[in-house]
C-alpha cells in the first residue's frame, strides 16, 4: 500500500543520494500519524467506549443488562418522546424555512459582503449560540422579555409568553425551546443546503426554457427532484444537532425533559431511576440513534452528490 | 457559482438598452429576494436587539441607561465579577491548547496523510467528522472517567479541557484545512522542491505550510470560535470558563451576563467573517 506513494518520491530520493536511509524514512514517517492517532484513541475512543460500555455495568461493575429498564421507566420513555418531537418540529420547519432562505441568496457572488455576511452570522449561530442563545430569548420573551413586555403593555396580561399551558413563562418548558432551537436550526440550514443550491446547473435552467418549461416547471421537475436528497439530508443533520444540544435547553430548563437534561439530572443526582448508570444507558440510547440518522444521512449523500459532478 | 454566469451572457446576445431579461434562471427576482432577507434579518435581529435593550434596562422602572455597562467596570474592581474574567482568561488558555492541538497534532498529521498515506485519508477523515455524531453530552459521561486520570497527571488546571474540546473542535478544523490541501496539489509541489534540493523541513516550512495558510488560519479561527462558546464538557468537568461563568452570573445579575453575550456573538461573528473574507481571497487565487 505504501509502495505505490514510495515510488512517486524515489526519483528525488536519488536524487540527493539517500537510497540507504529510505527504509528508515518510511519507518519514520508512520511514527508521524502516531501522535494524533494516540490522542484519538485517549480522548474520542475511550471516552466513547466508556459512555456506552458504563451502560452495562452495574455499580460493582459486574457486567448486567438490568440498567436497560431504565427503558420501561415513564419518565426516561417521556424524555426521548420530548427530545424526538422537537428535533423533528425544529428540524422540519428549520429546513423549510432555511431551504427559503438558500433560494433567495441564489444568484449572490459567494465573495461579496451579503454572503459573508449570512456565513458567519450563521456560523455564529449555529456553532456558537448555546448559551448566549438562550440569554437572547430570555431578553426577547422571558418573564421580562421585550417582546413579552410588549404584549403586557397593549393589554395582554397573560399572553402566551409569560403564561403558557398554565405553567409560567414558555421559554422555561420544554415546548419553549422549539423556539430558541429554530434560531440555531435556521442557520445550519443554510450552511448545509447552500452549497447543494448552488450546484444547480445554469445550463438545466436554460433547457428547461428552450423546452418552452416556465420556472414553476424548472422547481417541480428539476429543482426539487435534484435537490430532494440534498434537502433530506439537511434534514437529517438538522434532527441529529437538535437532538444532541444541551447548552441552550440547560441554561433555560433547570430539570429534566429532554434526553440531555435527563442525563445531566442523571450525572449529577442519580435520582430518577432505581439503577445505577443510566446515563450510560440514556448515552447509548441517543448514539443507537445518532448512528440511524447518520446511516441515513451517509446514504442520502451519496445520493445527493450525483448531481453535483 | 454558475447561476451568475447566465446573466453577462444573456445581456451580450440581447443588447438594447435596459431590457427586462426574461427570467429562466433559478434565482428569485431582486424583489422576491430582498423580502424574504429583510423578513429573515428582521426575526434574526430582533433578539439580538432585545438583548442589547435588556442590557440598557435601569431596573425595573422602564428608564434605559448605561449604568450595568458602567458596573461592569466599578463593581468589576471590586471583585464582582472575579467569576466572570476568570472564566474569559481559563477560556483563553483552553484556546491556546485547543489551537496547539490542531496546529501540532491534526495539521502535520493531515499532511503526512495526504504527501505519503493518501489512501488513509477517508480514515483520517472518517476520525475527524465522528465528534459531530457523538454528541457532547454522550462524550461527557465517557470524559468523567477520563479526566479523573488527567486530573492525576496535570492537577485538575482548566486548560486540561482543551484536550476535550480539542475533539469537539476536530470536524470544524479538519474541513478548512482538507479543502486547501484539495485545492493544491501538495504532492506535486513537494516533488518539485525535492528535485529542486529541498530537504522536508525546507517543503514543509517554505513550501506546503505557506500554501496552506488560509485554510490553517480559518481551522484557527473557527477553533477559537467554538471553545469560547463551549459549555457542555466545561459545565460537567466542574471548570469555570467563559460560558459556565456566565449562566453562574446569570443567575445573580442577568444584565451582565446578556452584556457580555452581545459581546461574545459579535466577537464570534467578526471573527468568522475574516475567516469569510481570507476564504474567498482563497478562493480566487488558485483560478487567477
Amino acid at each position: 500500500m505504501t509502495s505505490t506513494v514510495v515510488a512517486a518520491v524515489t526519483p528525488a530520493e536519488k536524487a540527493s543520494g539517500a537510497e540507504v536511509s529510505t527504509p528508515r524514512r518510511r519507518s519514520v514517517s508512520w511514527l508521524g500519524l502516531v501522535p494524533f492517532g494516540a490522542y484519538v484513541a485517549l480522548f474520542l475512543a475511550v471516552p466513547a467506549v466508556l459512555a456506552i460500555a458504563s451502560g452495562f455495568f452495574d455499580g460493582e461493575g459486574a457486567f448486567t443488562l438490568a440498567n436497560f429498564a431504565a427503558f420501561s421507566n415513564p419518565t426516561i420513555l417521556q424524555n426521548f418522546f420530548a427530545s424526538i418531537w422537537i428535533s423533528a418540529l425544529t428540524a422540519v420547519l428549520g429546513a423549510v424555512l432555511g431551504a427559503i432562505i438558500c433560494f433567495a441568496l441564489l444568484g449572490t457572488r459567494p465573495d461579496r459582503m451579503l454572503r459573508s455576511t449570512v456565513d458567519s452570522a450563521s456560523s455564529v449561530l449555529a456553532q456558537f449560540g448555546g448559551v448566549m442563545l438562550a440569554f437572547a430569548f430570555i431578553a426577547t420573551i422571558g418573564a421580562q422579555g421585550v417582546l413579552t413586555k410588549w404584549l403586557v403593555s397593549i393589554g395582554l396580561t397573560a399572553n402566551v409568553f409569560n403564561n403558557f399551558n398554565g405553567s409560567g413563562p414558555l421559554l422555561y418548558q420544554v415546548p419553549g425551546l422549539v423556539i430558541p432551537y429554530l434560531y440555531f436550526q435556521i442557520p445550519l440550514m443554510v450552511l448545509t443546503f447552500m452549497p447543494a443550491m448552488e450546484g444547480l446547473k445554469s445550463t438545466w435552467a436554460e433547457a428547461n426554457a428552450t423546452l418552452g418549461g416556465t420556472r414553476l416547471t424548472y422547481w417541480r421537475r428539476i429543482g426539487m427532484p435534484v435537490l430532494a436528497p440534498a434537502f433530506f439530508g439537511s434534514l437529517i443533520l438538522l434532527f441529529a444537532n437538535a437532538f444532541s444540544s444541551y447548552a441552550t435547553a440547560a441554561a433555560l430548563i433547570s430539570q429534566g425533559g429532554i434526553v440531555p437534561l435527563a442525563i445531566r439530572q442523571q450525572l449529577t443526582s442519580e435520582t430518577i431511576v432505581g439503577v445505577a448508570n443510566v446515563a450510560g444507558v440514556l448515552a447509548l440510547g441517543m448514539v443507537v440513534v445518532m448512528i440511524v440518522l447518520m446511516t441515513a444521512y451517509s446514504a442520502l449523500q451519496r445520493r445527493a452528490s450525483r448531481w453535483r459532478r | 457559482m454558475s447561476a451568475p454566469e447566465v446573466a453577462p451572457r444573456l445581456a451580450a446576445t440581447r443588447p438594447g438598452p435596459r431590457q427586462r431579461r426574461p427570467r429562466y434562471a433559478a434565482a428569485p427576482s431582486k424583489t422576491m429576494r430582498r423580502i424574504i432577507l429583510s423578513i429573515t434579518a428582521v426575526l434574526f435581529l430582533v433578539p439580538i436587539a432585545s438583548m442589547i435593550e435588556f442590557s440598557l434596562r435601569s431596573g425595573q422602572t422602564g428608564a434605559h441607561g448605561f449604568e450595568h455597562y458602567t458596573a461592569i467596570f466599578t463593581a468589576g474592581a471590586a471583585g464582582t465579577y472575579d467569576v466572570l474574567f476568570q472564566g474569559i482568561a481559563n477560556s483563553i488558555a483552553i484556546c491556546l491548547v485547543t489551537v496547539v492541538i490542531v496546529l501540532v497534532l491534526l495539521l502535520p498529521t493531515m499532511i503526512l496523510v495526504e504527501v505519503k498515506y493518501p489512501k488513509l485519508r477517508g480514515v483520517l477523515e472518517f476520525v475527524c467528522i465522528i465528534p459531530i455524531t457523538i454528541p457532547s453530552i454522550v462524550l461527557v459521561v465517557g470524559f468523567i472517567p477520563v479526566y479523573s486520570v488527567v486530573a492525576d497527571i496535570f492537577g485538575s488546571q482548566p486548560w486540561t479541557l482543551g484536550f476535550a474540546v480539542g475533539i469537539i473542535v476536530l470536524p470544524y478544523a479538519y474541513r478548512p484545512i482538507a479543502s486547501n490541501l484539495a485545492a493544491i496539489e501538495v504532492v506535486t509541489l513537494s516533488e518539485a522542491a525535492r528535485a529542486l534540493g529541498a530537504g522536508w523541513l525546507q517543503v514543509l516550512w517554505r513550501v506546503i505550510l505557506p500554501n496552506l495558510r488560509p485554510g490553517i488560519l480559518s481551522a484557527c479561527f473557527i477553533t477559537i470560535a467554538v471553545v469560547l462558546g463551549e459549555y457542555t464538557i466545561a459545565s460537567f468537568l466542574s471548570q469555570n470558563t467563559f460560558q459556565t461563568a456566565l449562566v453562574l452570573v446569570q443567575h445573580t445579575d442577568p444584565y451582565v451576563a446578556v452584556i457580555f453575550a452581545v459581546f461574545a456573538l459579535i466577537f464570534a461573528f467578526i471573527l468568522l467573517l475574516v475567516i469569510g473574507r481570507l476564504g474567498a481571497l482563497g478562493r480566487g487565487r488558485p483560478h487567477a
